[in-house]
């Protein structure tokens, strides 16, 4: 197979969930008056600013070949954190941000060790990591927490103007700036390429001499980090902190890199196609709230079954890459 | 001293001794732990409260610790609990004087079936599509709350039909009458897999599915039964669960029971790894996660805060199995040099 094919190949995947996209958007603007406007288009990431933020940490993870449960509760662990230490410990902005970023990035890295040191699953270390950032968010606080610190309140209600009278909020220059980052490590540093290696094919790339443990521990910091940067975003929406915020996000950040087109198998992927997989996502939200009789848990539903035809897509794809030697024989994949 | 060597050889011993030692915390800190009376003709106390809540988790693990021996997991269980136990309070309904709606051990029955359709669904997914497991499960975990919210239209439904309150409330002799079923799911699903090929089979594709293939083993239909049954457990388990608060909460219901489940699996002996398993041992994990559960409880900690501990117990027993940690700690200068093989490239 020849370079270009090959490639051609890898970004199918990514260009499908584009045609998804355009499809939704197109359908939704001819059913409903007021749905195609550059402002719906906008607020898209507006709404999901947060998610592309945890969906670029997850890219990475799953890139390399893991997996991460722990990101929703991480999120709301960084949410409790920030609003606890805003409010109740009366710390300033400049404190509370690099504080919650360094807890988040903290966890990762723990976790990340674990799974590397001893060679742990990564499912069961990041499960039980959800759950231990989902009862840290209990021992900072048991009720949630309004945040009314005028920093905060700034970023919430402060619109960037785009075009016209159109508008984005600062959280999607965050989170435009991380998928930007993303993307970078991704292609133009060794650590990306890296991760690209240990995805593909683990043993070959400690064969390679490739600093694989380092960057290991690395991704999971690096996701971490992000949810903790995540968590901060979605209190900049929300404007308040609370345990069970986030509740099942890692399924949303999972699915929206996995019809994003990167592989669950690692290897293939990237933030291009993570960032349609949002706005993929998003859509469906805002079509599901125009439609209007359908209650808010189709969403979850309409998800799960995206998730499991993309999965679909990609054993399709994988089988006709062939020689990879995965024939789709009988029996658990290990994760 | 021969008979503790010989006890502590056996594989029930260390999640026996891990129980024995939670009780004996108990016995010293939490008043009246051990106290058992006998009221209305049965037995009560926290003992038998542990006994009967665990009941749920126990199901499960049945189930779980089979799909964990093929080297999968099954995280949907606790959405499984909840689509279950929505399908069986909205079957059965009924008004406040307690008419059900269908005939109760129908409705029982369709809950059921239901549960195992979304088992055997997970089941395809691993088996045919060749998803990893947990990708495949994780889709149901979430899309399975969704189904359970929307087959409850999002409201929590209470039941008044009373003889329904027999699977999670009842007694038999004393003893609470989930613990029957527990019994009697757990002697069945033994003499299956012990008393036939098909536990060493399991055991056969956890270890090495290609091979197991090769020597003849259907193992794809394996995979696909083993889940198909995980769902029936948690099936059961919804039913239970709808039974002992007497109705459906398409939100919490089964909320976080994966993780006792795959906890319980662990503690119990059952390597994540797969290849083995230990339905026996399970049952015991399943104890000592409920009375991990009774104990934080009575020391007034927000029931949240029970997940930390558990997950910081999950990691302690998975580093614990690991054969890295293992050799790690037989030879720490091996480790380093290796440490530092890949550090030098």
């Amino acid at each position: 197979m020849s370079r270009k094919g090959l490639i051609n190949l890898r970004s199918l995947p990514s260009l499908v969930t584009l045609g998804l996209f355009l499809l939704m958007f197109g359908a939704g603007s001819l059913s409903f008056p007021g749905f195609f406007s550059l402002q719906n288009f906008l607020n898209l990431f507006i709404d999901n600013a947060y998610l592309l933020v945890l969906a670029v940490g997850m890219t990475l993870v799953i890139v390399a070949g893991g997996i991460d449960l722990s990101v929703g509760s991480m999120l709301a662990l960084s949410t409790m954190l920030s609003s606890f230490l805003l409010e109740r410990a009366g710390w300033k902005p400049g404190q509370v941000i690099p504080t919650v970023l360094a807890v988040g990035l903290a966890l990762g890295a723990f976790m990340g060790y674990m799974i590397h040191a001893f060679s742990l699953p990564p499912f069961i270390v990041t499960l039980a990591g959800l759950y231990l950032a989902r009862g840290l968010c209990y021992v900072v606080s048991i009720d949630a927490i309004g945040i009314k610190n005028e920093f905060w309140q700034g970023m919430a209600n402060a619109r960037i103007p785009a075009e016209a009278a159109n508008s984005v909020s600062p959280s999607v220059i965050i989170a435009l700036a991380v998928v930007a980052a993303g993307g970078f490590i991704l292609r133009s540093t060794k650590f990306g390429r890296t991760i690209y290696a240990i995805g593909g094919n683990e043993q070959s790339a400690v064969l390679m001499g490739l600093p694989v443990a380092r960057t290991k521990v690395g991704i999971y910091a690096i996701s971490g980090f992000c949810s903790a940067l995540s968590g901060i975003v979605f209190s900049f929406y929300t404007l308040a902190g609370y345990a069970l915020n986030g509740r099942g996000m890692e399924m949303d950040a999972i699915a929206t890199v996995v019809i994003g087109g990167t592989l669950l198998t690692g290897g293939v992927g990237g933030v291009v196609g993570t960032v349609f997989g949002v706005l993929v996502y998003g859509t469906i939200q805002v079509l599901i709230m125009f439609q209007g009789t359908l209650n808010s848990w189709w969403t979850r539903i309409a998800i799960g079954f995206l998730v499991f035809l993309f999965c679909l897509l990609q054993r399709v794809f994988e089988a006709g890459r062939g020689k990879s030697g995965k024939d789709g024989s009988a029996g658990p994949a290990s994760c | 001293m021969a008979f503790l060597r010989n006890l502590s050889r056996k594989k029930i011993f260390w999640p026996l001794a891990a129980l024995v030692l939670l009780m004996c915390f108990n016995l010293f800190f939490t008043p009246n732990f051990f106290r058992v009376e006998i009221k209305e003709g049965h037995l009560y106390g926290n003992v038998i409260d542990i006994l009967k809540n665990s009941a749920p988790i126990m199901f499960l693990a049945i189930g779980l610790t089979l799909v964990i021996a093929t080297k999968g997991v099954d995280i949907s269980v606790g959405s499984v609990v909840a689509i279950s136990a929505g399908v069986v309070a909205m079957l059965i309904g009924g008004d406040l004087k307690g008419v059900p709606k269908n005939p109760i051990l129908l409705s029982m029955a369709a809950a059921v079936l239901v549960a195992t359709l979304a088992g055997m669904w997970n089941g395809l997914l691993v088996s045919r599509v060749g998803m990893q497991p947990v990708i495949a499960t994780l889709i149901l975990l979430v899309a399975g709350r969704g189904i359970a919210m929307v087959t409850t239209n999002a409201m929590v439904v209470w039941l008044y039909a009373k003889p329904f309150a027999l699977l999670g409330q009842g007694y038999l002799l004393g003893l609470p009458f989930s613990l029957y079923m527990v019994a009697f799911l757990l002697l069945a699903t033994m003499l299956v897999t012990r008393r036939t090929a098909l536990g060493l089979f399991i055991e056969a594709v956890g270890i090495n599915p290609t091979a197991a293939r090769f020597a003849g083993i259907n193992a794809r239909n394996i995979v696909f039964w083993v889940y198909a049954f995980s769902g029936f457990c948690a099936g059961i388990s919804g039913l239970v669960v709808c039974s002992t608060v007497m109705s459906a909460d398409g939100n919490n219901a089964g909320d976080g029971y994966e993780m006792n489940a795959i906890l319980a699996v662990v503690l119990g002996g059952t390597s994540m790894s797969g290849g083995k398993f230990y339905l026996m041992g399970s049952m015991v994990g399943a104890l000592i996660v409920q009375t991990l559960t009774t104990t934080i409880y009575a020391f007034n900690v927000p029931p949240e805060i029970a997940f930390l501990v558990k997950a910081v117990v999950v990691w302690v027993v998975s580093l614990l199995q690991s054969p890295d940690l293992r050799s790690g700690m037989a030879g720490f200068l091996g480790r380093r040099s290796e440490g530092g093989k890949e550090a030098a490239a």
